[in-house]
């Protein structure tokens, strides 16, 4: 794996931390906790996205903490995240920071997403994370 | 006290022009943007139901007028309404019983102004325009300043009503209004998001127009997050991130998101390298509000973790005519796949019903949607049999709009907005979205289309012949470009 930096306005798609945040593998059938998924990149880019603590500030209560430290510590960008969220977050801009570079900046552009229960690998090609099951999953 | 009433009320008479487009849904945009910055607007609801582009309006303040303004597409102008009549002298009547004081402020020498003149309905010529602006009273409108085509300070507009689009015009206006303009509407951010000019595009691709119109009806702000469960190539997801609200969206076709199926534009031969719906964001330097489009199947909720998430969720699905719907699965049970066969794997998919596409975005809606969150999508419709009854409801969602883009003289798009009203978790699981009748039930929305003989209850052909809908000319074109794409 390795980390390039990539400056504004790169075109190409990658997948962020915050959408992984979100996403689980409890469409498996036999799955009942597939989630965080378990990142393993191969390729891991940073671009610049103009920083908006008032957007972070939104997302930071929807986001599932650990998974967000587990995720950024997997693509190498989990330092100075502290363990837990402390409860004046929105006047923390040291943090916010911190948060907006993993959530927005990081991104992941080859590997897999990998469920934590079962171990089956969801492809990320080209920036895009393929979700779709095959018809033996369904 | 009484006095600053007064002036107040005064001040309050505006005149909206509308554009003559999408005329259905005119007043679903005007109120969920007075909704959304929370202004207070009156109009007489009986002004409404022809298709006048002039609403006259009361607002109390002109900074209530110019956040309208700042957001509507279908609007033109708003002007602070001076006088009106039927005749040019009941005009001039009216201009002269108006408070002196709310205009002689923009008679100043220091002031450059311009006049236009528009109609409604009816071609003029420039000989006619400079006429009509003898005609009106110089001793009221006592301008000072200079005159300024290019960048007035003042701009004042004298429009014409000639009735019923469509209809011959009568020689005389039926309606003519003046005033100053407060607010011109968003019709340029139309032409800065055509298609023509966009990066990556699709069959499917949603038009600037009502892109911006979806996104203003979902009353998508700054800072929100919206999501579009079939993305395409994105179009809906452009007009959403120009109000700053962060995007991103999902869709069953890997090649599309990929870009790598066949380019949609006739000259193309094949997609560029660096076609993505990324791409149509940066095109607008929108890059930053750009999150992820995700290959999936919109109807596995459980892809996401279950909790609201969306401000906004703004899509138009699949109707399975000019793309099929489809979701993962094979129609057979007990399927098995060798290792082998998974690398690389394309599953197999089945069609998706349509009424079952909207039963499961309204349960999706329900659940990821944030409390007063908006859902906004397309429902077609077969014009003849449909009824209310086949709009699906939730019982965490109430429907705000339902409006109509007619397609052809049978086919009809239904705009429906439902916003979230009750918790996902206050209602029993068993309790999620209904259809009364189901509008599919006898056939697919793709075989209503294309064979309306087949399905019943179908006088279209009488319909046109007598006259009841006027629209035929630019079906035709469309169905047969569909047809084509279809193969």
């Amino acid at each position: 794996m390795f980390t390039s930096p990539h400056g504004k306005g790169g075109k190409q798609d990658k997948m962020k931390l915050l959408t992984h945040n979100m996403l689980t593998s409890n469409i498996i059938k036999t799955v009942t906790n597939g989630y965080p998924l378990k990142i393993v990149p191969t390729q891991v880019e940073v671009k610049t996205v103009d920083f908006n603590p008032e957007f972070i500030s939104r997302m930071l209560p929807k986001i599932d903490w650990p998974a967000l430290c587990q995720a950024a510590q997997s693509v190498g960008h989990g330092e100075g995240l502290p363990e837990a969220l402390t409860e004046k977050y929105e006047e923390d801009e040291m943090l916010l920071k911190k948060v907006h570079h993993v959530l927005m900046q990081v991104e992941v552009l080859e590997g897999n997403l990998v469920c934590p229960e079962t171990g089956r690998q969801f492809p990320i090609s080209s920036g895009i994370p393929n979700m779709l099951l095959n018809e033996d999953e369904v | 006290m009484a006095a600053p009433m007064r002036a107040s009320r005064i001040r309050g008479n505006y005149l909206i022009q509308f554009a003559h487009q999408h005329t259905d849904f005119r007043i679903a945009e005007l109120k969920a943007l007075i909704d959304l910055f929370n202004v207070d607007i009156q109009w007489d609801e009986k002004s409404l139901g022809d298709e006048s582009p002039y609403l006259k309006v009361k607002i109390l303040s002109e900074e209530d007028v110019r956040k309208i303004g700042s957001r509507s597409v279908l609007i033109k102008n708003i002007i602070e309404l001076w006088g009106h009549g039927g005749t040019y002298s009941e005009l001039n009547e009216s201009l002269r019983e108006t408070n002196r004081n709310i205009m002689v402020p923009h008679f100043v020498k220091e002031k450059s102004f311009k006049f236009e003149l528009d109609a409604f309905n009816k071609k003029l010529s420039h000989s006619y325009k400079l006429e009509m602006f003898q005609h009106l009273p110089q001793d009221v409108l006592a301008f000072q300043g200079d005159v300024s085509l290019d960048n007035p300070d003042e701009a004042f507009f004298l429009l014409e009503d000639y009735g019923p689009f469509g209809s011959q015009a009568p020689e005389n206006p039926h309606q003519i209004y003046f005033g100053r303009q407060i607010s011109e509407g968003q019709r340029d951010a139309i032409r800065k998001y055509t298609l023509q000019s966009r990066k990556f595009i699709a069959n499917t691709s949603m038009d600037a127009c009502l892109s911006l119109l979806m996104a203003n009806i979902g009353q998508v702000k700054k800072d929100n997050l919206v999501i579009d469960p079939f993305v395409g190539t994105g179009s809906l997801l452009v007009a959403c991130a120009h109000h700053g609200a962060y995007v991103m969206g999902t869709d069953i076709n890997y090649l599309l998101l990929h870009a790598r199926g066949k380019p949609s534009r006739a000259k193309q031969e094949k997609r560029e390298s660096d076609e993505s719906i990324q791409a149509n964001l940066c095109q607008y330097g929108l890059g930053d509000f750009y999150l992820d489009a995700v290959i999936g199947d919109a109807s596995k909720h459980r892809m996401w973790r279950q909790q609201p998430m969306f401000d906004a969720i703004i899509t138009d699905p699949p109707y399975g005519v000019r793309e099929k719907a489809k979701k993962v699965g094979t129609g057979v049970e007990d399927v098995k796949l060798s290792d082998d066969q998974k690398i690389g794997h394309v599953p197999h998919k089945v069609d998706y019903h349509l009424g079952q596409i909207f039963k499961d975005l309204l349960n999706f809606a329900a659940k990821f949607l944030h409390m007063g969150g908006r859902l906004v999508y397309w429902f077609p419709v077969y014009r003849r049999s449909y009824k209310e009854e086949n709009i699906p409801t939730h019982p965490c969602l109430h429907r705000i709009a339902n409006c109509e883009q007619a397609l052809n003289c049978r086919i009809s798009r239904r705009l429906i907005t439902m916003e979230k009203v009750r918790p996902f978790e206050e209602i029993h699981e068993s309790d999620n979205a209904q259809v009364e009748v189901d509008h599919y039930e006898d056939a697919s929305f793709r075989q209503m289309y294309f064979h309306p003989r087949q399905s019943k209850g179908d006088n279209s052909k009488e319909q046109v012949e007598n006259g009841e809908l006027s629209i035929k000319g630019e079906n035709d074109n469309i169905e047969s470009t569909s047809l084509t794409e279809n193969g």
